[in-house]
């Protein structure tokens, strides 16, 4: 029975898949919670783009402001834009009652979006958006299959197309699909992009779960006693079983 | 020591703890298999404390128990710690109790005089199946939601009455408030007072019979019948040398106290390291789904029990018939309680046992995490497949061992403990 | 049985020095338990301090506003109420404040930054009802025309939150750290400066 739980270890990779319909590749962020830079950047952007829809209603304004190194009044006057003051939740502006006719659905709260779909999930699922004139909003996403939402960030990426180009295969020329391309209308290049959106997928992991940076330094405290204790008790263990050979 | 005089006159202490700490005859040759009854005594004491903590902060309603669960996480102090030794501590209570009961399985512990010990164990893991299902109601998550409505929707399977049982147990239509708050009164007061009890009952009987051990044979021999050298040279209670001759044992404390305190430390780093750095376990001891509120009108696209359920949840779904899957899930559970009576052999421990019954042992623990792997996965063609033949398995290694054990060969047994 | 004899010392070393070490591990276990029970981030931001306007409070006027939970009295005193204190003096347990009931710059005969505005918690230093305003008819003694009583026990306070002799409270109400933002608004809850 020892063999179930080193089997529920192995199981760990496909278990993040099961978070998803998607099972198609996906791209690794290398996010570093401990980066407060990054984690600036990502709430500047959520605040900007994401929260007008997407509330964030477990998280407060205080705790993102002391966590992430932010002076509460500099956050006030350009992060905070509801609720009253900064000991509140994030509650999007949005008319809850009437966005399901909007869109459908109402937009979901994204506190914990991390947990549910996983950082890289989420990282190539920000850089998956393309045209696709079928759909109500104008975009689809390759992650997301018919997602309900417009792409917001089209101002910093530009108008994302699915490319094609034409190549030799098997001895003839086709068309062949390279990845989604941004037509270069956008604020940002390529890779200033893609570290947005990494700072973003930072945020929200770290929104996730605030308190992760404090688990694992706790964890070492805790580890280190353990250890110590292990010692001792290996050798008050072994004082006493002389009785007994 | 005269206040020790002033409480034994008044409150049999002393004896009490001579009896079954102190004095209390042990087997000398316990193995790692023998740690985790004692691991699995600090688990319920953690998960009870854990437990009375978290209830401070937590709000058993449909309309805050989502946010109140994210307050303990985000706004109590040491709250997220809190949740997590709670939630990794279920978990933890699965692992050890598992493998106490394939030591059970392995060492025949189940057998004469301990028929009454293993039914006292089984029922001790059917009370915590129940409290691990309607605690995991509680966070309110999609998994809390649709978990329990697949569960619960089982008792639909039994003819006539099951639509009404199933509301009942409800109490609504669908999984509601009235569900969430029944569901916490049981998880916090009913069952873990029943499991105190019976886990009370389960040592008073383990102390009556004795502890079984790797060899499977006895330690309590006939008064007389040992020469005085040849006995252990502790001194135990005389409850046990008044009517037996001691061979090869030693006090529980403090031999097995220090022995057991070694295995709880690794046993601890090892839960530090789920707690600290990955409390999820990798969507295994908490569900990603179980991050989103709970939703009566979408259905996570994968429902899977969380691991410690998933073996009986592949029978379930390996039967084509949803009554004849619901018995045989429940069937699972009570040949294991029969097992006492199914197996007729002269021996205990597998040591001594035939090939066969190796063979047949080692089958079952496989095809047990065969089931475990699959009912965590999507029923697939080739998995339900995989899944029916370890069903099979799982009730042949029962059916199998009735009829072998009655004349099964075994091999001689020694007089004294091997090492 | 081995035959080495066996080594006292060693053995109640390992056993104190585990015994020790394992002590504070559980201890250190009861920090989480202990610490869960202050005051969580939510309550903390409820205790936050509270703004008073206080252009448009009537002289003679109380105005409770509520401070971390409980009710905080902002009472524009009368002239005729500040004349009353020293009156008062020879009755009370504590006249000239000295327990420390009151910020620092609170410590004096009228128990406040400006003579005019009072402002005190509005619960009874015995146990914890909320005593009474009387902004006249006190009628304790001659020429004290104000002050609050508390009719759970019967303690009875000056205008300036004094305690009487003869009464179960102990102390005088407690005076909350506070300051004046400016002349319309008063901040309950926290010292000037300590932002």
């Amino acid at each position: 029975m020892m063999k179930r739980f080193l089997m529920a270890l192995a199981l760990l990779i496909p278990a993040t898949v099961l978070a998803a319909g998607y099972s198609g590749p996906l791209d690794k962020a290398n996010i570093d919670q401990s980066d407060k830079a990054s984690l600036q950047r990502g709430a500047q952007i959520y605040m900007n783009y994401c929260l007008g829809c997407h509330s964030m209603e477990y998280q407060r304004y205080q705790r993102t402001f002391e966590d992430l190194g932010i002076p509460v009044d500099l956050g006030e006057e350009f992060l905070q834009f509801t609720g009253d003051g900064p000991g509140s939740h994030k509650f999007s502006a949005i008319d809850r009652d009437s966005a399901p006719e909007w869109f459908g659905l109402a937009p979901p709260d994204l506190t914990m979006v991390a947990r549910v779909r996983g950082a890289d999930w989420l990282y190539t699922f920000f850089r998956s958006f393309y045209v696709d004139d079928s759909r109500p909003f104008g975009v689809n996403n390759e992650v997301f299959d018919n997602v309900g939402m417009p792409w917001v960030l089209e101002e910093m990426q530009g108008v994302p197309r699915k490319t094609y180009e034409r190549r030799m295969v098997d001895g003839e020329m086709r068309e062949v699909y390279v990845g989604i391309k941004s037509d270069g209308t956008g604020r940002l290049s390529e890779e200033e992009f893609d570290q947005a959106m990494l700072d973003l997928t930072n945020f929200l992991v770290y929104t996730g779960e605030p308190m992760i940076l404090e688990r694992q330094r706790l964890g070492m405290f805790v580890i280190g006693f353990l250890l110590v204790l292990l010692v001792l008790s290996i050798l008050l263990k072994k004082e006493y079983w002389r009785d007994v050979k | 020591m005269s206040l020790m005089n002033w409480i034994d006159k008044r409150i049999p202490f002393s004896n009490t703890m001579k009896l079954h700490v102190t004095e209390y005859p042990a087997p000398k040759n316990f193995n790692f298999w023998y740690l985790m009854g004692s691991l699995a005594i600090v688990v319920l004491v953690n998960q009870i404390v854990t437990g009375i903590w978290l209830t401070m902060s937590y709000n058993p309603s449909a309309e805050g128990a989502f946010a109140s669960v994210e307050y303990i996480m985000r706004d109590v102090e040491y709250g997220w710690l809190l949740r997590y030794m709670h939630s990794t501590g279920a978990s933890a209570f699965f692992v050890v109790v598992y493998l106490h009961m394939f030591r059970g399985l392995m060492y025949g512990s189940y057998q004469k005089p301990r028929e009454l010990l293993w039914i006292f164990g089984m029922l001790i893991f059917l009370v915590l199946m129940a409290e691990a299902f309607m605690g995991y109601l509680l966070p309110w998550g999609q998994m809390s939601y649709w978990g329990a409505q697949v569960i619960i929707s089982l008792f639909g399977a039994i003819p006539i009455i099951g639509d009404d049982l199933t509301t009942w147990i409800r109490g609504d239509y669908v999984i509601s408030g009235a569900t969430l708050n029944r569901f916490f009164a049981l998880h916090v007061i009913a069952l873990p007072l029943v499991l105190v009890i019976l886990v009370f009952l389960h040592l008073i009987a383990l102390h009556e019979v004795g502890s079984n051990n790797p060899d499977g044979i006895d330690i309590k021999k006939p008064k007389g019948s040992v020469p005085e050298e040849e006995q252990a040279k502790f001194k135990f209670h005389e409850r046990y040398t008044s009517k037996y001759d001691i061979v090869d044992a030693i006090p529980f404390h403090p031999y097995y106290t220090v022995k057991d305190i070694v295995g709880l430390v690794v046993f601890l780093i090892l839960c530090s390291l789920v707690i600290f750095y990955a409390p999820t376990m990798g969507g295994f001891f908490l569900e990603p789904p179980n991050f989103q509120a709970a939703d009566p009108m979408v259905t996570p696209e994968h429902i899977a029990p969380v691991w410690y359920f998933t073996p009986f949840y592949a029978i379930l779904r390996a039967v084509p018939d949803k009554l004849t899957g619901v018995i045989l899930m429940f069937g699972a559970i009570v040949m294991l309680a029969l097992i006492p009576w199914l197996d007729r052999a002269k021996a205990r421990s597998v040591r001594y046992r035939s090939t066969l019954h190796k063979v047949n042992l080692t089958q079952f623990a496989i095809s047990f995490v065969i089931l475990g792997y699959l009912g965590a996965m999507p029923a697939t063609d080739l998995y339900t497949f995989i899944a029916r033949v370890c069903t099979i398995l799982y009730f042949g290694f029962f059916i199998a061992l009735f009829f072998y054990s009655k004349n099964e060969k075994i091999k001689p047994l020694p007089e004294r403990l091997t090492k | 049985m081995s035959n080495a004899p066996v080594d006292k010392g060693r053995r109640r070393f390992l056993t104190v020095a585990t015994s020790v070490v394992g002590g504070a591990g559980v201890v250190g276990a009861a920090v989480p338990f202990i610490a869960s029970w202050n005051p969580s981030a939510k309550a903390r931001i409820a205790g936050a301090p509270v703004e008073v306007k206080i252009d448009k409070i009537e002289p003679g006027q109380l105005v409770r506003v509520e401070w971390r939970g409980a009710p905080v009295w902002v009472i524009r005193r009368t002239q005729e109420m500040l004349d009353s204190l020293p009156l008062a003096d020879s009755r009370l347990r504590d006249p000239e404040s000295n327990e420390p009931q009151q910020p620092e710059y609170a410590k004096n005969q009228h128990r406040s930054i400006n003579p005019e505005w009072f402002i005190a918690v509005g619960i009874c230093t015995h146990l914890g009802c909320s005593p009474q305003y009387f902004e006249r008819n006190f009628g304790i003694a001659e020429g004290i025309d104000s002050g609050f009583f508390c009719a759970c026990h019967g303690s009875r306070f000056d205008i300036a939150g004094r305690v009487f002799q003869g009464v179960p409270a102990p102390s005088n109400l407690v005076v909350p750290p506070h300051y004046f933002i400016d002349d319309e608004t008063v901040l309950v809850g926290e010292e000037e400066g300590a932002a």
